[in-house]
């Protein structure tokens, strides 16, 4: 429809000009384009995220190109079962997300409630493990920086030699007794090494800015909820389910890379 | 997948069977993973690690993504910054002892007070 058919035959404009359909924004040409053009938006955005966390992947090659015994000795003072069962979390999350933006675009409202529903439980299901795995860093003291004070009891847990000082105390390395082998897992043998507080800073700068993100995603979630309850979504306006969608997955990629990372260093 | 369902405007509907089929291979490599990690790989084990987390980052951008069906304009926005992430982390690798000399000095300072 050109401007000139406009001009010339006014009567037509009315039959071109179908009811606009409802949250389609009066600069696009339709739902289509405002679907593609938020689609584009979205990736550029995930773009950004993953430069972002580059950012703080290559702080932890970089360390741990340069000091692998603190990684492989920290590394025991995190959950490893705590970290695979949220995983699993983010996963099904994920899979609900996933399944959210079909039900969209086939227009079930009541599924489309529910995967929605479900992807926010799982989101706080993996807050709430986190929650517990920060609780037991905060109470051993394995903190990062300054704040890093390991409590012998933690060394003991995780089947190290309690008697064997931190480093950052500077107390004499005295003759100590053989470590305990009774635990499941072959512990690092020797003294701590110096410095473990690097790690712990990385751990909690990569998860809690992680952490920050499924915060997000919750905030973003309940909004997308709130609107399915009202029945906004329909199979030619499903945007906003989609693009959330995407973060999401994101948010459970950037998860993938870091679970092994951080908790399965052997 | 033999009726491929489409919404309004053509988009690509994941089949409930592929949705399920990618949450179980997901649930199974990150089984894969922890069970790799009990065993001492040597110095293979962070590359078994990373391998599999690839895999899993790949399925979850394919198909929970949609981008295998997607338009491939998208790709290559996320490809290209897939390039520059290892350009960068790769270029700052190549340096990482430029200053350890450095440290060492300031490091062994320290120890002296």
């Amino acid at each position: 429809m050109t401007i000139a058919n406009q001009v010339a035959a006014p009567p037509h404009v009315e039959e071109h000009a179908a009811p606009r359909a409802p949250f389609i924004a009066e600069h696009f040409e339709g739902a289509e384009h405002q679907f593609e053009s938020g689609k584009l938006g979205m990736w550029i955005f995930l773009v950004t995220e993953i430069l972002f966390f580059s950012g703080m992947f290559c702080a932890y090659a970089v360390y741990r190109s340069q000091h692998p015994e603190i990684f492989s000795y920290a590394s025991q003072f995190l959950d490893s079962t705590m970290g695979g069962i949220n995983t699993v979390v983010l996963i099904c999350s994920s899979l609900t997300a996933a399944w959210s933006v079909r039900c969209a675009q086939l227009g079930q409202r009541k599924g489309l409630i529910l995967t929605l529903a479900l992807t926010i439980l799982g989101a706080f299901g993996f807050l709430g493990i986190k929650y517990v795995e920060y609780s037991h860093k905060f109470h051993d003291g394995l903190l990062p920086g300054k704040y890093y004070h390991v409590q012998s009891e933690a060394v003991a847990d995780v089947g190290l030699d309690a008697s064997i000082p931190a480093a950052t105390e500077g107390e004499s390395h005295e003759a100590a007794p053989e470590p305990a082998h009774d635990s499941g897992h072959a512990p690092v043998e020797g003294p701590e090494p110096a410095n473990v507080k690097i790690f712990f800073g990385i751990y909690f700068a990569m998860t809690g800015v992680h952490g920050l993100h499924v915060i997000i995603g919750i905030g973003v979630y309940v909004w997308l909820l709130v609107r399915a309850i009202k029945g906004h979504f329909r199979p030619d306006y499903y945007g906003p389910v989609d693009f959330t969608a995407l973060y999401w997955h994101l948010v459970d990629l950037i998860w993938i890379f870091l679970f092994p990372l951080l908790y399965l260093i052997h | 997948m033999s009726h491929e369902e489409h919404a309004a405007g053509g988009a690509h509907v994941m089949s409930p069977k592929v949705l399920l089929g990618i949450w179980g291979a997901l649930i199974f490599l990150t089984a894969l993973t922890v069970w790799s990690a009990q065993h001492d790989l040597g110095r293979i084990d962070l590359v078994v690690a990373m391998g599999i987390a690839t895999i899993k980052a790949s399925l979850v951008a394919l198909y929970f993504m949609h981008l295998r069906y997607d338009k491939g304009f998208h790709g290559v926005v996320i490809i290209g910054a897939l390039v520059f992430v290892f350009l960068f982390v790769s270029m700052v690798l190549l340096d990482r002892n430029q200053y350890q000399a450095d440290i060492d000095a300031r490091t062994i300072e320290l120890e002296a007070r």
